[in-house]
């Protein structure tokens, strides 16, 4: 028998419905993608550039434009399961620092939005310890008549997170490819070409005191070998680190002793 | 059809019969002519059918388009040639700004600063779709519309054979979505909506490559085949709403012609939105030469599925030109 077809106002009841269920269960997915940034969670290395995370991902449109022009796709977008915005651009810089080699923070210039900019208006946060003391000195451009990086504040600061693993800190020194057989990552090394970033996996090194992080560090003065007490060496990191996470994509312990820690300001 | 109509249509309003004052002399007598001279109007039907077999024109120009600005949002980033740089929410075409309206708008909410590119880049868009068409993005360029199409056929097949049914929801809820996903965006300061946002997450998708995104628009193809028709366009997406609005003003609609009209209703079984095409139903029309109202996408299936040459594309103030 077949039922008895619902007559006009059971039908708009039903719509209805149908409606209110249908639009609660939508808002209820829309506010699951914004919970994991009310509470934090892992803090993600943003792009050269970028405002606060409060204001960048009030402002950032997800178009990807920014990673159109990176020349190493140091930029990826977050995906669904990432839970900081869908869309909006990070660094993982353990698998691809950013490391200049666009010569003028490119992205920041692709942005339509402005949450990536050269300069921030007042209007909005900045906190002293991400200001730059000085422009930064890319060491590519170093006798260019500008020599720096329009960047007024750092992306995060390099840290000698794990000392027990740094090979320099123990004497040793490094042979062969920075990384394992299958990493990818890309690097610009100016005495391979000055325009053309390489594997870094294909510009193997031969060092007696392992100094992969100072040595590709693209800033002027942002890291170096200083001695210890008992006669070896440890890398110190300086003011001017921007916080590219090329030391941290170079360094050939694994996991890597030197690590970038997004979003985190200089501390004297 | 009015201008507030047609806002009331596109807002969810329920449509109406209209009032007998607000048939035009010219409508009436046409009515009264059909309901006069039945016999005529079988035979004028039968010759009309012969000069308008049923084509896929127009939906043909349309998936060609579609998929046409979709492949150079893709080549333009794999091949590099630049020509459309970024992805449906905002790019640049040969350097120019173009910002998707819905985007900008979450974005000016969340953020609360206006900036001067997204003023341009929306004021650039705004102008093209108000000279476009308005909801002509949503059939004519945004990548869901066309696989929401073929999750349609198959909907329709299943429902020929008795094994699913449509689930209609009331169309008001867009505009409270609308309203919501605004009131997120500014409360949270966060672009609430461009998590959700099908049209965003698939032209990323096709731009940067697939990702997790993709099972949320899977959802809700699946949904679409065996429970809604076509929900998320027709009831769900603001991007729509927001278009829509747009379209409240433009040029390009897709015309009504009572004269030619025979009322069959295969129109009103293909379209996305029928409730705007309402005016084909015997007795409807209020004047013998009607716009189908902002909700329409202009995609064209009622113009090709007509079997008597009543709905055509129109553009205002120029067709007595061309």
């Amino acid at each position: 028998m077949a039922a008895k077809l619902p007559h006009k106002a059971e039908q708009a009841r039903r719509r209805f419905l149908r409606a209110l269920i249908g639009g609660g269960a939508l808002l209820a997915a829309g506010g699951a993608g914004w919970l994991p940034l009310v509470y934090g969670g892992e803090t993600r290395l943003r792009p050269p550039g970028a405002l606060e995370e409060d204001d960048y991902l009030a402002s950032c449109i997800k178009c990807g434009q920014c990673v159109q022009v990176c020349p190493v796709s140091a930029l990826i977008l977050a995906d669904l399961g990432d839970g900081h915005g869908i869309g909006a651009p990070y660094i993982d810089a353990r698998a691809q620092a950013c490391d200049f080699s666009c010569d003028a923070v490119q992205c920041i210039l692709a942005c339509p939005t402005g949450a990536l900019t050269y300069t921030k208006p007042e209007h909005l946060d900045t906190r002293g310890a991400m200001l730059m003391a000085a422009a930064p000195i890319l060491l590519a451009k170093e006798k260019d008549p500008e020599p720096t990086l329009n960047l007024k504040e750092r992306i995060g600061v390099a840290r000698l997170a794990r000392p027990d693993l740094c090979l320099a800190r123990q004497g040793k020194g490094w042979k062969g490819a920075a990384r394992a057989a299958d990493y990818e990552g890309m690097l610009r090394f100016m005495e391979v070409d000055r325009w053309q970033p390489i594997p870094l996996n294909d510009h193997p090194f031969d060092v007696a005191v392992c100094d992969l992080c100072v040595r590709t560090c693209p800033i002027k003065g942002a890291i170096s070998l200083e001695p210890l007490p008992g006669g070896h060496m440890t890398p110190v990191v300086h003011e001017p680190c921007v916080g590219c996470g090329v030391c941290e994509m170079a360094c050939p312990t694994e996991p890597a002793a030197i690590v970038i820690d997004p979003r985190r300001g200089w501390e004297a | 059809m009015s201008l507030k109509e047609s806002a009331r249509l596109l807002l969810g309003g329920e449509t109406r019969k209209p009032a007998p004052e607000d048939y035009s002399p010219g409508a009436r007598q046409v009515h009264e002519l059909k309901r006069m001279d039945v016999e005529h109007q079988r035979q004028l039907k039968e010759h009309a059918k012969l000069g308008h077999p049923h084509r896929n024109r127009w939906r043909n120009r349309r998936w060609a388009v579609l998929i046409a600005v979709n492949l150079l949002f893709v080549f333009s980033f794999w091949l590099d040639i630049q020509i459309l740089e970024g992805a449906l929410t905002a790019s640049r075409f040969l350097g120019f700004h173009l910002i998707d309206l819905n985007s900008a708008l979450q974005v000016m909410l969340a953020h609360k600063h206006i900036l001067v590119n997204l003023v341009i880049g929306t004021a650039t868009v705004f102008v093209l779709w108000v000279l476009l068409g308005g909801r002509a993005f949503c059939s004519w360029v945004c990548p869901y519309h066309l696989l929401a199409e073929w999750a349609e056929s198959l909907h329709l097949y299943l429902v020929k054979k008795k094994k699913v049914s449509d689930h209609a929801f009331h169309r008001g809820l867009r505009t409270v979505l609308w309203l919501l996903f605004a009131a997120l965006a500014f409360a949270t300061g966060y672009t609430v909506f461009e998590t959700l946002s099908l049209t965003g997450i698939l032209s990323r998708a096709l731009i940067y490559g697939p990702g997790l995104g993709l099972l949320w628009v899977l959802f809700w193809l699946l949904l679409e085949v065996v429970y809604s028709r076509r929900a998320w366009c027709r009831y769900f997406c603001p991007i729509g709403l927001t278009y829509g609005a747009v379209g409240l003003a433009t040029p390009l609609q897709v015309g009504y012609r009572l004269g030619n009209c025979f009322h069959e209703g295969d129109c009103r079984k293909v379209c996305l939105v029928p409730h705007v095409l309402e005016c084909v139903i015997k007795g409807r029309a209020t004047d013998e030469k009607m716009d189908i109202g902002a909700d329409c996408t202009r995609c064209g299936l009622c113009v090709d599925v007509c079997p008597s040459g009543a709905l055509n594309f129109e553009v205002k103030g120029l067709s007595n030109w061309l």
